[in-house]
């Protein structure tokens, strides 16, 4: 079986982010996954181990001393090394926006292929198929790569399955990154896990709360709710736009597109930028005092009513059954 | 300063987008084709540093079909001062490396300081031509930025990620990518739109950037294999609140194993 390279996302203090497991998973369906991962020399003891643990058959560990020094070029170098050495049938890094930046760049250096935001990869016959899920879920295209090699990206936790553990090797190289036609990084804020909510990205239960709630102390709603029932608390773009909550709270066109189990909004009207982004989840789940609010087009229990009414009430219903 | 921001024509959001199932590329017939919102938040970051600093001058630059000349127009009348257009029926259904190669060779050599983008189109949302375009240009490239900060031979700003954010920076010339935090676009205004026809538009076909078909679409490519639509969601059951809503959708979710 060919070698598939799989990026590893890290953060600033040389942690794997929680991506790993499923983009090892996709690296597996196509062949045998190679975790690549750059890192400041001599930070990334246990890497193997643990790599291994999520799939990985072998850990290409490039070490830098401009990894977090320098945006995006180290990654790109240490895939561009680990792929001269190592002929993989595809490079695969995570859809976030680093990965993004990888991909690009590493598919102009090698004149690969890039294929952005595959929901799914599978092999077949001619070689592998990449699904996608095109304007908001409401197409499904399947794509692959012709004339050349290829780089994808994976869309963070789409793959669900786990690749079996196994005892991987490590390779460790050094990189002598040029610091041309890089930018430089002046300072990081990691804001992951600084709060104890679901990660709004594939999370099994999503509240989302619109302009509706007026105002950012009436927020709180919602993240009552949220709390209630386990769920990740997202928003509308209006209501980020008027600042009840950050940005990446945001579900649709232009902001995270997420695929629960139960997805309520809570005075948000459904404008269908939202919707591109909540649409295919399982159970949506709507409140909202304008009965013509096309939310309600897509809802399969909707309650026409006023949220400051609803919710305290359905908060206290659920606790009760709770306990 | 000179500033390239490049512009995209898209479906319009609010509008039903298609794909034909056939090619799986965008049904350019079916919504009406609209600047994208996020080429218009790039050219007023650019239009706003020309604003305070006189002797700035900005081109929008498209790849797209005849009628994308709209979209240059637009950016025209709200006050960029020159526009490119790359024409060419061979680009029917180009990938983005594709794109990112043909719009590297339509920038005017040396005569930028500064290329603008939005961070992703919302048809395509691959959000990798920016990156592409810096790799051909041997540029550096700042991605994603909420906030952008521009000098005399450098840029620098805030670039968010899923992960929290960096403060980036990178000396000029360079490639940059905003997301629609960074600027609320102007509207054009009368004398806008009034001056914009005078305002130099160059159509260019792939011969004229000096690339035969040949050379701008070989190499590895996307090829769509197939597309189909989804379904369309039907709509269930709707109540109206009559003081007990919150208890009947608690039983819903219950039924429904939710809760
Ligand atoms: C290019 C582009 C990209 C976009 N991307 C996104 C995106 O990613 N995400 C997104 O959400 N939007 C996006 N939008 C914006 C979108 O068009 C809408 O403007 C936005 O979704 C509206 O948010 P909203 O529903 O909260 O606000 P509104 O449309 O103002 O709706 C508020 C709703 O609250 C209801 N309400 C008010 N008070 C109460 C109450 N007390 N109880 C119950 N209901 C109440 C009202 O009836 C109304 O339906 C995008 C737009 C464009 C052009």
């Amino acid at each position: 079986m060919s070698n598939v390279l799989a990026l590893i996302e890290t953060s600033a203090a040389g942690e794997i982010r929680s991506t790993a497991a499923s983009l090892l998973a996709a690296a597996a369906r196509l062949g045998t996954p190679v975790a690549v991962v750059a890192a400041a020399p001599g930070s990334a003891a246990g890497l193997a181990e643990q790599l291994g643990s999520l799939g990985a058959a072998q850990v290409y560990l490039a070490e830098s001393d401009q990894v977090g020094r320098l945006l995006a070029t180290p990654q790109v170098e240490a895939l561009a090394a680990a792929a001269a050495e190592l002929e993989p049938a595809a490079i695969l890094t995570v859809n976030s926006v680093e990965g993004r930046d990888v991909a690009g760049r590493l598919a102009v250096r090698l004149r690969a292929g890039l294929i952005t935001d595959a929901v799914d990869l599978r092999p077949s016959d001619t070689g592998w198929v990449a699904v996608h899920s095109v304007f908001g879920g409401a197409y499904t295209v399947e794509s692959t790569i012709e004339g050349g090699p290829a780089v994808i990206t994976v869309r963070p936790g789409a793959v669900e399955d786990r690749a079996p553990a196994q005892a991987a090797t490590l390779t460790t190289v050094p990189l002598g990154t040029s610091a041309s036609a890089a930018a430089v990084i002046d300072g990081i804020r990691d804001t992951v896990a600084t709060s104890s909510r679901p990660e709004l990205r594939g999370a099994e239960k999503v509240v989302s709360g619109g302009r509706g709630l007026g105002s950012k102390e009436n927020f709180v709603l919602v993240e009552q709710l949220a709390d209630s029932l386990g769920a990740a608390v997202g928003a509308s773009r209006a209501a980020v736009d008027a600042g009840y909550v950050p940005q990446t709270f945001q579900v649709g066109q232009t902001g995270t597109s997420v695929s629960p189990q139960l997805y309520i909004a809570l005075g948000i009207s459904g404008a269908i930028q939202h919707r591109a982004g909540m649409q295919t989840s399982k159970t949506i789940v709507a409140i909202n005092k304008d009965p013509d609010s096309p939310i309600f087009d897509i809802a399969d229990f909707g309650v026409v009513g006023d949220v400051f009414a609803v919710v305290p009430q359905l908060v206290k219903a659920i606790e009760a059954r709770a306990s | 300063m000179k500033i390239v921001v490049l512009m995209k024509q898209v479906p319009d959001t609010y509008g039903e987008r298609r794909l034909d199932t056939q090619t799986g590329r965008v049904d350019r017939g079916s919504s009406e084709a609209i600047v994208d919102e996020i080429s218009e938040r790039a050219l007023e970051v650019a239009l706003r540093y020309k604003d305070s600093h006189k002797g700035t001058h900005v081109t929008v630059l498209t790849m797209g079909p005849a009628s994308a000349n709209a979209a240059l127009r637009k950016g025209l009348s709200m006050g960029a001062d020159a526009a490119i257009h790359v024409l060419d029926d061979a680009l029917v259904g180009a990938d983005m490396g594709q794109t990112a190669a043909v719009l590297a060779a339509a920038l005017p050599r040396n005569e930028y300081d500064l290329v603008i983008a939005g961070n992703e189109s919302t048809d395509g949302r691959g959000g990798a031509v920016p990156a592409m375009l810096a790799e051909h240009l041997n540029l550096p490239h700042l991605s994603f930025l909420d906030s952008v900060e521009l000098s005399v031979g450098e840029v620098s700003g805030e670039r968010v990620s899923e992960y929290g954010s960096l403060d980036v920076r990178a000396p000029l010339p360079a490639v940059v990518s905003i997301t629609e935090r960074a600027a609320e676009a102007r509207f054009p205004n009368f004398k806008g739109i009034m001056t914009a026809k005078r305002k130099p538009l160059s159509v260019v076909s792939l011969a004229e950037l000096g690339l035969g078909p040949a050379e701008a679409l070989a190499g590895a490519r996307s090829v769509v294999l197939c597309a189909s639509a989804r379904p369309a969601r039907a709509a269930g059951t709707k109540i109206v609140d009559e003081g007990n809503a919150g208890e009947q959708l608690a039983e819903f979710l219950a039924a429904n194993r939710l809760i």
